[in-house]
């Protein structure tokens, strides 16, 4: 804990030491966030045509339907959004950069990048930090819009919602702290995601073998602690 | 001038560096000779601060680098370059940006400078055209003359070799020894070079240091050592199956 403790402070304090590498950074935004966009969307669309269906039929028994808007919203904005984009990248950016940085490591690649006199936490952590704490909140956004829109299609063109309703319900209910949470969430499921990711790279073990038992380590302990962390942030936040 | 004083490391039970002292003479080339698994990779990691002592003292160029702050062995390691035993390319680069790479890190030349060094650069090393390979489209001896291309070109003062030769044909290995000899000649840099091309080494090196049993078995020129009567030293330069040191 103390040397995960220290990995994380370091990489911190790096990211705010000269020089800034925007490059490294715009690369990483592309990797960690771009590339992540289809399986959001995908994700996304599908987790609010769930929430519509369920949402309906729950609502049904109470004669509520027209919340149908208000109950998909909240659901995503506050709590699935951020958890669900948070755990697709860890599965699909997560893991690609533990195994990114093992395999750097085991090749000595990270100690040739220290004989240069290059600092590998400036060099390599600190800009997949920033780019995770940039990506992560654009993504959820992305996830909010697509999933409030897939339980639309599924309420309101397929179970015959009120149009009207859907919207009229969602604008009325959601206020800016149920954005403003979701926002955080995020933010702190990026550096989750970036912080583990390198680390179980930087220390892996040796050989393949030791670079997929950190790749393997390294999804599960950021699942885990990703859900440990929202019930702490939620608990605070609502 | 590289100074080693009475160095010991151990990796859990194994005690591979027990008490090892060296001078490396500035502007100098010594090679590094012994068995292998002795630790002579684990000396070169720790002249550049790539592994801690467990106790003695390092001095570069008069400073210590014992439990010297990151900064200050980040000003140190500006004076090395080091090839690697496995080259340690990065294998996310063609051959162009692997060797433009401490350039384009640790200088202020335009992108032409950095071109014609590169170009320039590769072809010492016997390469043309392959700038724009990756490296798993190169063999091990061209992955090989791309890490030392990218070790000579900022011109250091220290040079660590680890094998650079190992895996190379007899032609390329002979290039590669002429050109480490040639740059030697015009720029003056102090070497450390492992080496297991035994005699060759011994035309390149101006000293030889025996590494046996976690200490610096003999030291001396070349000559020296080549006649040396020490049975361990000339057991291992005759590569003879009788004698100290045994397989196992």
């Amino acid at each position: 804990m103390g040397r995960m403790g220290w990995f994380l402070a370091y990489s911190f304090y790096m990211i705010f030491r000269h020089p800034v590498r925007p490059l490294h950074i715009l690369k990483q935004i592309s990797f960690i966030g771009a590339r992540s966009i289809f399986v959001i969307f995908l994700t996304a669309a599908f987790t609010g045509m769930v929430l519509g269906l369920q949402g309906y039929y729950t609502l049904t028994k109470f004669g509520s339907e027209g919340a149908l808007g208000s109950v998909v919203a909240l659901s995503l904005i506050r709590e699935l959004g951020p958890v669900l984009t948070a755990l697709m990248v860890t599965g699909r950016a997560g893991s690609a950069i533990t195994a990114e940085i093992g395999i750097m490591r085991i090749s000595e690649q990270i100690d040739a990048l220290e004989t240069m006199a290059l600092d590998p936490f400036k060099y390599l952590v600190s800009p997949k930090m920033i780019a995770a704490v940039i990506s992560l909140p654009l993504l959820c956004a992305i996830f909010d819009v697509v999933g409030i829109y897939g339980g639309w299609l599924v309420g309101v063109k397929l179970l015959g919602v009120n149009p009207g309703a859907y919207f009229y319900e969602l604008e009325k209910s959601v206020e800016w702290r149920d954005v403003y949470s979701g926002i955080l969430k995020s933010l702190s499921f990026g550096v989750i995601i970036s912080w583990i990711g390198c680390y179980k790279g930087y220390f892996t073990g040796h050989g393949a073998e030791g670079v997929s038992k950190a790749t393997t380590e390294a999804v599960v302990l950021t699942s885990v602690l990703v859900l440990i962390w929202d019930y702490f942030m939620t608990s605070v936040l609502l | 001038m590289i100074r080693v004083t009475d160095l010991h490391k151990s990796f859990g039970r194994q005690k591979v560096i027990d008490g090892l002292s060296l001078e490396a003479p500035e502007g100098e080339i010594t090679a590094l000779i012994g068995p292998s698994g002795e630790g002579k990779s684990v000396l070169l990691k720790h002249l550049i601060g790539l592994l801690e002592p467990d106790s003695g003292d390092i001095e570069i160029e008069g400073e210590s680098i014992r439990g010297i702050r990151r900064s200050g062995l980040n000003r140190i390691r500006e004076k090395f370059g080091m090839l690697f035993q496995n080259a340690a390319l990065f294998d996310s680069m063609n051959v162009f940006e692997n060797v433009a790479f401490p350039l384009m890190e640790k200088t202020a030349l335009s992108h032409v400078e950095i071109c014609d060094r590169v170009v320039s650069a590769l072809e010492d090393v016997g390469l043309r055209n392959v700038e724009q390979k990756f490296t798993d489209e190169l063999s091990g001896g061209m992955k090989k003359r791309v890490a030392l291309a990218r070790a000579l070109i900022l011109k250091p003062k220290i040079i660590l070799f680890d094998e650079p030769t190992t895996g190379l044909d007899p032609i390329i290995k002979k290039a590669i020894h002429r050109l480490i000899r040639e740059t030697h000649e015009r720029f003056g840099f102090t070497s450390i070079i492992v080496s297991h091309e035994i005699p060759d080494i011994f035309d390149l090196a101006d000293n030889v240091a025996m590494l046996y049993k976690g200490k610096i078995r003999q030291f001396g020129k070349s000559e020296e050592i080549l006649n040396s009567a020490d049975p361990v030293v000339s057991q291992f330069i005759s590569g003879s199956l009788d004698g100290p040191i045994q397989l196992i």
